[in-house]
């Protein structure tokens, strides 16, 4: 256990050498987070609602969605598919710990890193000059906390399954693009589920990308009431364990069909 | 002449490597259309559920999206410069690049040309069609050859843009996550200007002038006589950013030292 938790903190120590970067980072997702959030006025026209939820709500929707990808964000899939075209993975696996365990504490370490200098300073500068709306529950901030955690877990999972399909096909660029649109277009980041067809939202519920991103973003924005709160909960955290046997099976076949290619 | 020649024989040495490779060359392409979809989905479904955009029909909207992927696209086929920091100062391969006796930033283009993104701009010809004949716009003779000029233009201030953010890499020797946001913002240029806070519009207009990729020489084409100095304007903006940029690049290629390995 020890070592992983080093390894979170070696992380978040490579990323911190390159924080002056982020400042500039924090000034664009400004700009970014404004323009949506004039672009959604437009949108709303004057209204008062839509799909149940106000303008407030929905530019906090938004905001926080963005500020969530910063922290549950890897590039876990592309890095196995790098280490596997060169050899590295060879080394990677020789070594006295779990390899995928390995990789997704690393992306912990840039998530708790991005989320510190990153995510809180940009909402903060954010809150400034726009109007969200933050609840006042302490419970619904909790709620919001633990979905979060099941984001970047799912998402990490996600990555970790794109990046053992490596294994088997060696090149998957176009899977690995393919998996990020699919991402970004139903985990609600661009626009929140409920404004698809009803059709569409019926097919996006057997899937696990909404817990990505829809789900802790209702939370926050207290969208989701209730029950559905708790329900919301369930679904990522019935996704967290379900996706670990597609892992784990994968895992055991690749790991006997490894062919190391020079190196 | 002699970059003309220089020109022709990297693209023909890309066309054999390229289609040695036809599966991957369809993925890469499937998966453009992938992600221009993306956009389209979220047009499509805000139009759900309004009917106009500060004035705005969908279809108009839809044009100005249609319009932009063309000089995007070729933008795409000439200037893939997202991995320049990795790729080129990271690893080192700068210091080849600059023992020839052609200009730098030449060459990487050359190198990194990816021409099937052209193909990019096939459905952006088809929305825009669709959205025209909707819309019943009449066109010109002429058109034609203002099209080109905007889409050149248009591509120009893409290029500017994305070299000047590329040169960041010889003056701060850091990874730059500013790339995949500057995409994000660019696509504020595709939607009526007027929507946006008067910050906000010059900062699309003037500084990182994305406008012009998009709502402004649309404009043009959908009648809308009150923009109609703004998209004459196309040209010229794209020449001066990519001028500027140019004018960085060789700025940082002096300050160049290398990575040492």
């Amino acid at each position: 256990m020890g070592k992983y938790v080093e390894m979170v903190r070696i992380r978040f120590l490579m990323m911190l050498a390159y924080r002056t970067n982020y400042y500039t980072g924090i000034l664009i997702y400004a700009i970014n987070i404004a323009a949506y959030y004039f672009l959604w006025s437009a949108i709303y026209g004057g209204k008062s609602s839509m799909q149940g939820m106000s303008l407030g709500q929905m530019t906090t929707y938004v905001a926080i969605s963005w500020l969530a990808r910063a922290f549950y964000f890897n590039n876990l899939d592309r890095e196995i598919a790098m280490e596997i075209r060169d050899g590295k993975v060879a080394i990677e696996l020789i070594r006295p710990y779990s390899y995928l365990g390995m990789k997704a504490v690393q992306g912990l370490g840039e998530g708790l890193f991005r989320l510190f200098f990153l995510s809180l300073p940009g909402l903060f500068f954010v809150s400034l000059f726009l109007p969200l709306q933050f609840p006042g529950h302490a419970k619904t901030w909790l709620a919001f906390g633990l979905s979060l955690l099941f984001s970047f877990i799912i998402f990490s999972e996600l990555n970790l399954l794109a990046g053992v399909v490596t294994f088997f096909t060696f090149r998957n660029e176009g899977l690995l693009r393919a998996k990020r649109f699919i991402i970004d277009l139903f985990s609600g980041l661009i626009l929140p589920l409920s404004f698809y067809p009803d059709w569409a939202q019926q097919l996006m519920a057997y899937m696990p990308f909404q817990a990505i991103s829809y789900i802790p973003s209702m939370i926050i924005t207290e969208s989701f009431q209730g029950a559905a709160v708790s329900d919301g909960l369930f679904t990522q955290a019935a996704w967290c364990v379900l996706l670990l046997f597609p892992i784990a099976l994968l895992w055991r076949v690749a790991k006997k069909r490894l062919v190391v290619q020079g190196g | 002449m002699f970059y003309v020649s220089v020109f022709f024989q990297y693209m023909a040495q890309y066309m054999k490597t390229k289609l040695q490779y036809r599966t991957d060359l369809l993925i890469e392409w499937l998966s453009d259309l992938m992600a221009q979809a993306v956009n389209l989905v979220f047009l499509l479904v805000v139009f759900g559920h309004t009917t106009l955009l500060h004035g705005w029909s969908r279809d108009e909207i839809l044009f100005i999206y249609g319009f932009f992927l063309v000089p995007y696209a070729v933008f795409g086929a000439f200037f893939n410069l997202w991995d320049f920091n990795e790729r080129y100062i990271v690893q080192g391969e700068m210091d080849r690049v600059l023992t020839r006796p052609l200009n730098s930033l030449f060459q990487i283009v050359l190198e990194r040309m990816e021409l099937e993104s052209l193909l990019g701009a096939v459905p952006g010809l088809i929305i825009m069609l669709y959205a025209g004949s909707r819309l019943s716009l009449s066109f010109h003779w002429y058109d034609v050859f203002v099209f080109i000029l905007f889409v050149i233009g248009g591509a120009l201030i893409y290029a500017g843009i994305f070299i000047s953010l590329a040169t960041i890499s010889f003056f701060a020797d850091a990874r730059t996550s500013i790339m995949p946001m500057m995409y994000n913002i660019s696509s504020y240029g595709r939607y009526p200007i007027d929507i946006y806070h008067r910050v906000i519009r010059y900062i699309l207009t003037w500084v990182l002038p994305f406008a012009f990729v998009g709502v402004y020489p649309a404009a043009y084409f959908l009648d809308k006589k009150e923009w109609y100095s703004y998209a004459f304007f196309t040209p010229v903006v794209g020449m001066v950013c990519f001028t500027v940029s140019v004018m960085l690049w060789n700025a940082g290629v002096r300050r160049y030292r290398g990575t040492g390995s």
